[in-house]
């Protein structure tokens, strides 16, 4: 089996089939991270560099993780310490390490279609680590991996997702994914932080936190980044917190087995209370496990580890 | 202007001539001698001139584009006089007028002068001035808009800039007033458009880019519909993007207050989907933005019906490397004068939005009128610079957008079935950001005559 996209850019873009190939590989992959000793040959003589112009701890390590238990070797560019400093433009930097022998691109960028703009420019696979406020499409699906291997299935899942849709490319690139799997989803947060004509993705929307979590099989919740506090979206984290936390009381409006989801890293006490991040419903960690596996899989599909005969 | 000497005359034969100023739109004969149109009429003798067979092509009024940006001076890696001009040649255009916003900017005499002395240098069709409302493009205090006026600048505009203090508006308004020109003001309220890079609406939210609410163009455009009231200033909107701005200029007219406006083909003809549709193509990337299908409709409507009198193209170029970087950090602008009119009859004319006589009154009689050019009001106290021809020379005699016996020999023939892919790496501009790259339109300019001087052929420009 081989996938239909050569980059992974955007959930938005990507056929259901590919999506359901990741996944089901996934669950193979899975099993490796959990061995004695974590090596795979999968991939040894790849080469996969990481363009991270964006702080991550969980995305960046997740990857690194995924490239090494296949025998990857990577390479990663902090832009703080490399050209860029020096002005180097995106494209250029992008040849260099292209010239240099990599295999594989994963970036994280700021500006919104920026994976697009890179794909455009290389004639290897570029993976979206983030770009902007467009799409996190390994977020999305390692989280459709956890709702699936939770709940059994994507199809008919109510899925709501609370908090600050405006900036979050993790919001997108669920909605897309969902969607396509057959899902409904919610998005709920303050006015100013719901994009306008959002509905016409095919998804509800409320700025009512009851509404949305009512009968949920799914509570997603996302960071809220305090600094939109300075440009006034929101008067405060308190007020925030108080009117779109999810508390126990909010998250018992939910199906009783419903999954609770955060992508990391958290607010406690700010979008999330620490009573339902740590409880058994949560899947934050479970999350970051899957992460791994999901983007092994991607790996695997993408440089060629299908094709070795 | 580059042209130097005494034209050879040219019957223009045979070709559907309309020139909606005069109310014309027949077959005829255009005999050009002198550098102005010396006959029309039926049935005209060579008599030793040139003959351009115009059969099945429309011959019109040379296209005036009042609103161009020539980069020239500060920014000649961009464009300048020279391949501005020639650009405007290729695309049809004989007069584009100038703004302000070079490096440093046309805010006073001096720099009038000197765009004036460039062009009669370089140009190869005709050039206008604008002038910066205030000074330094800041906003804040006015620049000497009377002697700029009597250095030969047309209108006044900070453009690339909103005047955002209600209050300098208001003084340019009322000071400008006496000069008799247009205060041409770029409406959009800027702490509503921080940061944003397209139209805000449904694409920019599946984009996750910044959006610019239509609502800040609105209230600037009713700010200075509000001012023009108080003040009796002549306001002109550049480049008119939404809905809501039809709306205030259908109303501003209703009340017979000085407000005219333009729009550019490339807000005719595209909307906001195309930022998502080329995956954040930079060249998509212009302000004001792409808007939505509801604005195109509303502003083909508002054109057709003569609430916006003008078509200017806003012409933008800029350097590959101002667009071939990430979507935030790119240039804003389009490279336009060369795709214009192929655009507009592609997109409007050929599937009968638009009649052709109100398109070509759009593209002619309207920016005249909004400029004042017609007979009479030019020159204003300049003569000819030494050396060149007795016939124009900077803004002298411009064609007024009408063909007009006795007036310049500004011409423009169009072959409306002619079929071209674009293709920018053969612009005469510069800029090659233009998002129609590889598009197949219908409807080029074939011949651009200035002053009785044929400056484009067959799409080859020729001085």
């Amino acid at each position: 089996m081989k996938l239909k996209s050569r980059d992974i850019l955007a959930l938005e873009e990507m056929p259901r089939e590919d999506m359901e190939l990741i996944l089901d590989t996934a669950s193979s992959m899975k099993e490796i991270i959990y061995r004695p000793i974590k090596k795979v040959p999968t991939l040894r003589g790849k080469t996969v560099v990481t363009l991270f112009y964006e702080a991550s701890t969980r995305t960046r390590t997740s990857f690194e993780l995924a490239a090494k238990y296949m025998s990857a070797d990577t390479v990663s560019i902090a832009t703080a310490t490399s050209s860029v400093q020096k002005g180097e433009t995106l494209k250029d930097t992008a040849r260099t390490l292209r010239v240099m022998g990599s295999d594989c691109v994963i970036m994280r960028h700021p500006v919104s279609g920026s994976c697009h703009f890179l794909a455009r420019v290389l004639d290897i696979p570029v993976i979206n680590g983030g770009d902007g406020m467009h799409e996190h499409p390994t977020q999305g699906l390692l989280d459709m991996f956890t709702m699936r291997e939770k709940k059994g299935r994507l199809e008919g899942l109510r899925v709501a997702i609370i908090g600050d849709i405006y900036h979050s490319r993790v919001a997108r690139s669920n909605i897309w994914g969902l969607k396509k799997m057959g899902a409904s989803v919610v998005v709920c947060g303050p006015a100013t932080l719901l994009p306008p004509e959002i509905e016409k993705m095919g998804v509800e929307a409320t700025t009512r936190v009851e509404e949305a979590v009512k009968d949920a099989d799914v509570v997603m919740v996302l960071r809220l980044q305090l600094e939109r506090q300075q440009r006034g979206l929101f008067p405060s984290a308190r007020e925030y917190s108080r009117l779109w936390g999810i508390t126990r009381e909010r998250l018992n409006l939910a199906k009783p087995d419903a999954l609770l989801m955060h992508p990391g890293p958290m607010n406690r006490g700010i979008e999330i209370a620490s009573e339902v991040a740590d409880s058994p419903q949560s899947t934050i960690e479970d999350q970051v496990t899957n992460g791994v596996a999901v983007r092994m899989a991607i790996l695997y599909l993408l440089l060629g580890g299908g094709e070795e005969k | 202007m580059k042209l130097r000497g005494k034209p050879e005359p040219l019957l223009i034969r045979g070709g559907r001539v309309i020139d909606p100023a005069q109310g014309i739109d027949a077959e005829m004969d255009v005999l050009l001698a002198d550098g102005v149109v010396s006959q029309l009429g039926h049935g005209l003798e060579a008599d030793g001139a040139r003959v351009f067979e115009a059969r099945g092509l429309w011959v019109v009024p040379g296209l005036i584009d009042m609103h161009v940006h020539l980069r020239e001076p500060g920014e000649e890696w961009k464009e300048d006089i020279a391949s501005g001009t020639r650009a405007a040649a290729a695309g049809g255009f004989t007069t584009v007028v100038a703004m302000a916003n070079t490096r440093p900017p046309v805010d006073d005499a001096s720099m009038v002068n000197s765009i004036l002395a460039r062009a009669a240098e370089k140009a190869v069709v005709h050039v206008l001035p604008v002038g910066a409302v205030t000074r330094g493009l800041e906003g804040k205090e006015l620049a000497e808009m009377g002697d700029m006026a009597e250095a030969g600048a047309v209108a006044f505009s900070d453009d690339g800039h909103p005047i955002a203090d209600a209050e300098v508006m208001r003084c340019a308004l009322e000071y400008g007033c006496v000069f008799g020109k247009p205060i041409i003001d770029h409406c959009q309220e800027p702490s509503l458009t921080r940061d944003a890079v397209m139209h805000l609406g449904y694409w920019s939210t599946v984009l996750g880019l910044r959006g610019m609410p239509a609502a800040a163009e609105e209230i600037m455009v009713a700010r200075d519909i509000m001012l023009a009231r108080l003040t009796g200033g002549r306001v002109h909107i550049a480049h008119a993007s939404t809905r809501g701005t039809v709306d205030l200029l259908r109303g501003a007219r209703a009340e017979g207050l000085p407000v005219t406006a333009e729009v550019t083909p490339t807000h005719l003809c595209l909307t906001d989907r195309l930022v998502h549709d080329t995956w954040y193509d930079t060249n998509t990337k212009v302000n004001p933005p792409l808007r939505a299908a509801e604005d195109v409709e509303a502003l083909r409507r508002a054109l057709a019906e003569g609430v916006i009198e003008a078509i200017a193209t806003d012409h933008a170029p800029h350097h590959l490397d101002d667009k071939d970087v990430e979507y935030n950090y790119a240039a804003f602008g389009i490279s336009a004068l060369e795709t214009a009119v192929p655009l507009l009859l592609t997109e409007l004319v050929h599937p009968g939005l638009i009649a052709p006589g109100t398109l070509i009154e759009r593209l002619t009689a309207g920016p005249a009128r909004i400029l004042g050019l017609g007979a009479g009001s030019l020159p204003v106290g300049r003569q000819p610079a030494a050396g060149s021809a007795p016939v124009v020379a900077g803004c002298r005699r411009v064609g007024a957008g009408s063909l007009r016996v006795g007036g310049c020999a500004d011409v423009t023939v169009i072959d409306p079935g002619l079929e071209r892919t674009v293709d920018p790496e053969r612009f005469y501009s510069k800029g090659r950001n233009t998002p129609l790259g590889g598009r197949k339109l219908r409807g080029w300019p074939v011949l651009t005559v200035v002053a009785g001087h044929v400056v484009m052929r067959d799409g080859e420009v020729l001085a």
